[in-house]
């Protein structure tokens, strides 16, 4: 039987193949007490030598399809499986306190588990507690009669099925016979997610139920581009899933050859398109899709990640990476943005009614200046190093920026007085996405260097919607013409007053509001690294004589978002002809 | 029996990668080997024996090996000890 689910088109494409589910067997058991020792024993080494049967073959087709580096993991787990301390404990277990196999294992191996994850200074201890980890998931598969999936031994090509995907299931996935992914859980920023567009596999995230509803070998489809998994899928739907995907491939291959061209309008206007980006990790996207600059790096990753509050150090060094990695291009980076529904394990803070109408992002770096300073004085060295422009986010007064602009200058004066070199050519600028600060944009662009419109909350906030809540997901809507009206009066405030102005929303790399951003003369498009190749194609098409008053009547004739997506579909259709 | 001290100066001590080429070379002899460190023995033909240790720089060690091939096993794992700078 057909079945669609819905879930999240995490990153393009299609691909049709058989399902493989990577999902982890049930392994609890009971411990008893044995009274045969010795059959005990017998049914023990059974499982140790067909275990160790299993991950030599695993190994072996690990490193014909992976690489020997990738395979070595299954020589460390080879190692365990026949490690003289390790079985040998779990016989004199057996046999000293006449416990199943099953309990014998797990208590060793948590005695083992535990000594080498408290070695917590030392990254390669903590590597080996998770081989103890995967090799005694094995043997207790074997004690209870389960099968463990093995990725790396897969050898025909496949559509993986996962709860969630972790990095170490990518890390043993043979990326020649894996399609694509479908999972339970996630969403666009998910690891599953992110691993999927640098693959460039087609995936969908959070199905809910996938796990439940495919079984191993089942058809399955992967469309990428709408966020459907099809089970089953009828002779007629492959065939124009097969049309569908050629036409996806072959956009992409022209798209590639635009990597490394400027961005320009048909009429050789230049604009630049940039990155969102979220840690360092994600330059290589960048450079692939050829981005023009950093239009936003989120540093609040960096705090997410860590078990303290990263030092001077740490923010430093992965601010300079990112910078050192543009070669000059433009860098803009965003001061925390914590709270709203961004938290901390080691910051406890107050509960609070509205969190996004809380203490968020400048609000919180106001009220914890130390906090602030550090991260300041972390980019402030980093500046040197590159063309950077530090962003404060969710200003709404004029105060809340003079404050955060006295405090960089003081950390700026101190670094310089004691000899510490700053970029000469460091900006300093503001997010627009509290309606307030958009409202008298003009005011704030004569006290920074550049705008950038965060729309995702700017519409939020406009529209009293909570963009997480799908009651009210009606209301996101990024062309009405009251949003469309704020952006405009902030672009239209930038340039009067000589200043650029950016967008790092998701709107800059829709289709739909990139034509009336372009009529409306924004400087800069920051998004998704995957978006860029496919924005400038457009942008090509487009001629700003031609759509010079598109940003007129989208904000003042229009009078629903409907209208407007009416008219740029109009005006496309009438560009592709 | 066969007796060796060691003076561990390998920055990570014996708990990374090299632990796992002594406990190779460890494991081509017939004898039983052990490793005692602060009181504590282990087979040193076992990796998770020997990592659990938690042997760190400076620490002293005595390796101790007891068969047919006792002097042999001795000398090679003196020699791997040397060779990968961990201890001497």
């Amino acid at each position: 039987m057909t079945k669609t689910l819905k879930g999240i088109a995490a990153s393009d494409g299609i691909a049709v193949a058989p399902a493989y589910l990577l999902v982890e067997p049930d392994l609890s058991f009971t411990k008893t007490t044995v009274s045969d020792v010795d059959s005990e024993l017998t049914r023990y080494h059974e499982a140790i030598s067909v275990s160790t049967e299993e991950v030599e073959k695993i190994r072996d087709s690990a490193k014909k399809s992976l690489g020997e580096e990738e395979a070595q993991v299954f020589e460390a787990h080879l190692m365990i499986l026949n490690d003289p301390e390790f079985t040998g404990a779990i016989e004199n277990e057996i046999k000293e306190q006449k416990i199943n196999s099953e309990a014998a294992l797990d208590e060793t191996a948590q005695k083992f588990i535990t000594i080498f994850e408290g070695m917590t200074d030392n990254e390669y201890m903590q590597q080996r507690a998770a081989d103890v980890r995967d090799v005694s998931k094995r043997i207790m598969a074997h004690l209870l009669g389960k099968e463990l999936p093995n990725p790396a031994s897969i050898d025909h090509e496949v559509v993986v099925v996962a709860h969630d995907l972790t990095p170490s299931d990518t890390a043993q996935l043979n990326k020649k016979f894996v399609k694509g992914f479908v999972t339970d859980i996630g969403g666009r920023t998910a690891h599953s997610a992110i691993m999927a567009r640098s693959l460039e596999l087609p995936a969908v995230v959070g199905t809910d139920s996938i796990t439940k509803d495919v079984e191993n070998g089942q058809t399955l489809v992967v469309d990428g581009l709408n966020g459907d998994a099809v089970i089953e899928p009828t002779d007629e739907q492959v065939a124009d899933y097969k049309v569908k995907s050629e036409a996806f491939l072959k956009q992409k291959a022209e798209w590639k050859k635009l990597k490394n061209e400027p961005s320009v309008t048909a009429d050789g206007k230049q604009f630049i398109i940039a990155a969102n980006i979220g840690t360092p990790n994600d330059m290589e996207g960048v450079n692939e899709n050829g981005a023009e600059a950093i239009g936003l790096y989120r540093t609040e990753f960096l705090y997410m990640d860590s078990k303290d509050f990263p030092s001077e150090e740490d923010q430093f060094e992965a601010y300079k990476e990112v910078i050192e990695g543009m070669n000059g291009k433009q860098v803009v980076i965003r001061t925390m943005d914590i709270g709203g529904d961004k938290h901390l394990d080691y910051w406890d803070l107050p509960e609070e009614m509205n969190p996004f109408l809380g203490v968020r992002a400048i609000r919180l770096s106001l009220q914890n200046e130390e906090i602030f300073r550090t991260q300041l004085r972390a980019l402030l060295r980093a500046s040197a190093f590159g063309k950077l422009g530090i962003m404060f986010p969710m200003i709404g007064t004029l105060g809340e920026l003079r404050k955060a602009k006295a405090i960089l200058a003081e950390e700026k004066d101190k670094l310089v007085k004691s000899g510490v070199k700053v970029g000469e050519d460091l900006q300093v600028g503001m997010m627009i996405e509290v309606p307030a600060a958009a409202v008298i944009a003009d005011q704030f662009a004569k006290e920074v260097d550049f705008f950038s419109i965060g729309t995702n909350d700017l519409i939020q906030y406009t529209m009293a919607a909570d963009r997480g809540n799908d009651n009210v997901s009606y209301l996101y809507q990024p062309a009405s013409p009251s949003v469309l009206r704020l952006i405009k009066h902030t672009i239209d405030a930038a340039h009067e007053n000589g200043i650029w102005c950016g967008m790092c929303g998701e709107a800059a790399g829709d289709s739909t509001m990139f034509p009336i951003l372009l009529s409306m003369g924004l400087d800069e498009y920051s998004m998704s690294a995957t978006s860029i190749l496919r924005i400038r194609s457009l942008m090509k098409k487009l001629n700003t004589e031609d759509i010079k008053e598109l940003a007129n009547t989208a904000c003042f004739v229009s009078e629903t978002a409907e209208e407007n997506e009416k008219l740029v579909d109009d005006l496309m259709k009438k560009v592709n002809n | 029996m066969e007796k060796r001290d060691f003076h561990v100066i390998a920055e990570t001590g014996i708990h990374a990668r090299p632990a796992t080429l002594l406990v190779q070379a460890a494991s081509k002899f017939g004898s039983d080997i052990n490793l005692e460190y602060n009181g504590k023995s282990v087979n040193l033909k076992s990796i998770m024996g020997v990592m659990s240790l938690g042997v760190g720089k400076n620490a002293d060690v005595t390796i101790s090996a007891d068969g047919d091939d006792e002097k042999d096993a001795i000398n090679a794992i003196s020699e791997t000890m040397k060779k990968e700078g961990l201890a001497e």
